[in-house]
């Protein structure tokens, strides 16, 4: 029998009210060691399915399983030890803006385990080794650059060698060279601490390079999946525009409109 | 016909917007102080809240004092004079501010100083996901953020009322004593005689520890609930001022009424 998957939805459906369901019939894994790649426009559902994952929201319907637990079902105190096992890299970093970068890293650490100081000093130092921030740990939020903040979260996240990692958007608004550095180190530190990771975003480029499989997600369901080469390959509608940057394709540039002529006319 | 429908329509609405919001108050103070253990049995957490709320409002507060002080000593001479009782006016200082204008203005400066900077920091660390961060971290935003900021405010707002009075008494003395020419003997022996420990300083405390806990309530709340975008915190903020103004005000009517009843 093969090995369960760390990250297992099959056929979730999510409202965050009863309108509207955000997610419907989303089916996707994860499996151990791998590194999953979730593309798609603004707005699609993204960052939803990683709040599904971290317990923050609960399915409508279908069934969530991260490590084997439940996610309809889970009990809070549960939870919060799943949520060990799990690092999160948010869009912008999201590092505690009243925290130095070393006590940002040692945050988890000095919440989360009964380390003592010393311990703690020679994990932090090692982290930030890790995404070559070491020199910058004296510093506070408000004086990095955008990428080295994304490597200070980045480090925070792997603080307590998490199983999975997930990024939201880790490329967004980065320049080429600090998106591929992070790009290399997502793949780096995946594979490094035997973790798996999901890693939602829309930077077809860098993501195609590093991930082992891409889930394609448009309008709250899964359109198209497969490895990167085949990916590239693919001669699906969608996926061309997507891969290759297409304004129009089966996706439509306009938001839907009356006829531009009668509009126009005042009709 | 059709406007005065819509008028209590409205009207109907913004008060049951008001209650449910009143509801939501009152279920995360109950959460704040369920998750307040860490708040002491990590003192140093709420050490350094009582740092940036009480000592940041440090300065504000006796300069403020000190005017105070010195507006009551000299309007409490004129006053006082025509009555022949110009020694008095050290205990007239002195009871103003210990019943009255220590409490309620520390308070008001305390709300716009240190409330309205409680609500902006955490309505950006929600804004900016640092308490989502957390969350994901297995690490309980209101326990670790904002149940150090509402005690930090608690026990900071008696104490800087206390400084208040003291700095106001001492605006006081200048006035009276150094400047006008008061008999000094008097001025200190009419105050220590007027003064009463418990129904003065007593309820005098009293009455800065409750708007201490009204004002800090209202600044942690706006800033968790306030929307998570820059219009949505500086919302917050100004309604955070707005009303702790109001609260202090209104609870200040209701104390001084159930303390002070002509006894
Ligand atoms: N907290 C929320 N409450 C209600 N609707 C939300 C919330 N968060 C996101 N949405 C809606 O859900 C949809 C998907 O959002 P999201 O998952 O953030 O998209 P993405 O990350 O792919 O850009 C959007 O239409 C958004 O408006
Ligand atoms: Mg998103």
């Amino acid at each position: 029998m093969a090995e369960e998957p760390v990250v297992s939805l099959q056929n979730v459906s999510f409202g965050y009210d009863r309108t509207r369901l955000v997610l419907s019939d989303i089916s996707l894994v994860v499996p151990r060691g791998k590194l999953v790649a979730l593309m798609g426009g603004s707005g699609c559902g993204k960052t939803t399915i990683l709040r599904l994952l971290g317990g923050v929201m609960r399915p409508t319907s279908g069934s969530a399983r991260v490590f084997g637990c439940d996610m309809t079902t889970i009990r809070v105190a549960e939870l919060y030890g799943l949520r060990r096992r799990m690092g999160m890299l948010f869009q912008f970093g999201a590092l505690f803006t009243d925290l130095s970068v070393f006590d940002n890293v040692a945050f988890p650490m000095r919440e989360r385990t009964d380390l003592p100081e010393s311990i703690i000093r020679d994990l932090v130092l090692m982290k930030l080794h890790a995404v070559g921030l070491r020199g910058a740990h004296g510093l506070m939020p408000h004086q990095l650059s955008g990428g080295m903040a994304r490597r200070v979260a980045l480090a925070r996240g792997i603080a307590l060698d998490p199983q999975l990692m997930m990024y939201d958007e880790p490329f967004t608004g980065l320049d080429p060279i600090s998106l591929a550095i992070i790009g290399q180190l997502i793949r780096r530190l995946n594979d490094a601490l035997g973790a798996s990771s999901i890693i939602v975003t829309h930077d077809v480029e860098e993501s195609l390079r590093i991930v082992d499989y891409v889930y394609f997600v448009a309008e709250g369901r899964i359109i198209a999946e497969g490895t990167p080469d085949a990916v590239r390959k693919s001669a699906a509608p969608f996926v061309r525009q997507f891969v290759h940057g297409e304004a129009d394709g089966s996706l439509p540039f306009h938001y839907p409109a009356p006829p531009y002529r009668e509009q126009l006319m005042g009709r | 016909m059709q406007f005065i429908l819509a008028l209590f329509g409205a009207l109907g609405a913004r008060v049951n917007g008001a209650i449910t919001r009143l509801g939501f108050a009152s279920r995360f103070i109950l959460a704040v102080l369920r998750l307040s253990g860490p708040s002491f049995v990590r003192f140093t957490l709420t050490i350094r809240e009582i740092y940036f709320a009480g000592v940041m409002s440090l300065v504000i507060i006796s300069v403020s004092g000190l005017f105070v002080g010195m507006v009551l000593g000299l309007q409490g001479y004129d006053i006082l004079v025509r009555y022949a009782s110009a020694d008095a006016v050290g205990s007239m200082v002195a009871l103003s501010l210990l019943r009255e204008l220590g409490p309620v203005v520390a308070a008001l400066l305390f709300a716009s100083r240190a409330g309205s900077a409680i609500t902006a920091e955490i309505g950006l660390m929600k804004t900016t996901e640092q308490l989502a961060a957390m969350e994901m971290m297995a690490v309980d935003p209101i326990a670790r953020v904002v149940a150090p900021r509402f005690w930090g405010g608690v026990i900071s707002m008696p104490i800087l009322a206390a400084i208040f009075s003291i700095v106001g008494i001492f605006g006081g003395y200048l006035i009276a004593v150094i400047l006008i020419g008061v008999d000094e003997g008097a001025f200190w022996s009419q105050m220590q005689a007027a003064v009463d420990l418990g129904s003065d300083v007593g309820n005098g405390f009293i009455k800065s520890f409750v708007f201490g806990i009204a004002v800090t309530w209202i600044a942690v709340f706006e800033g968790y609930d306030a929307p998570p975008t820059a219009e949505g915190v500086s919302g917050a903020t100004t309604r955070t001022v707005v009303w702790s103004a109001l609260a202090i005000l209104g609870l200040d009517f209701i104390l001084t009424a159930l303390m002070f009843r002509g006894a």
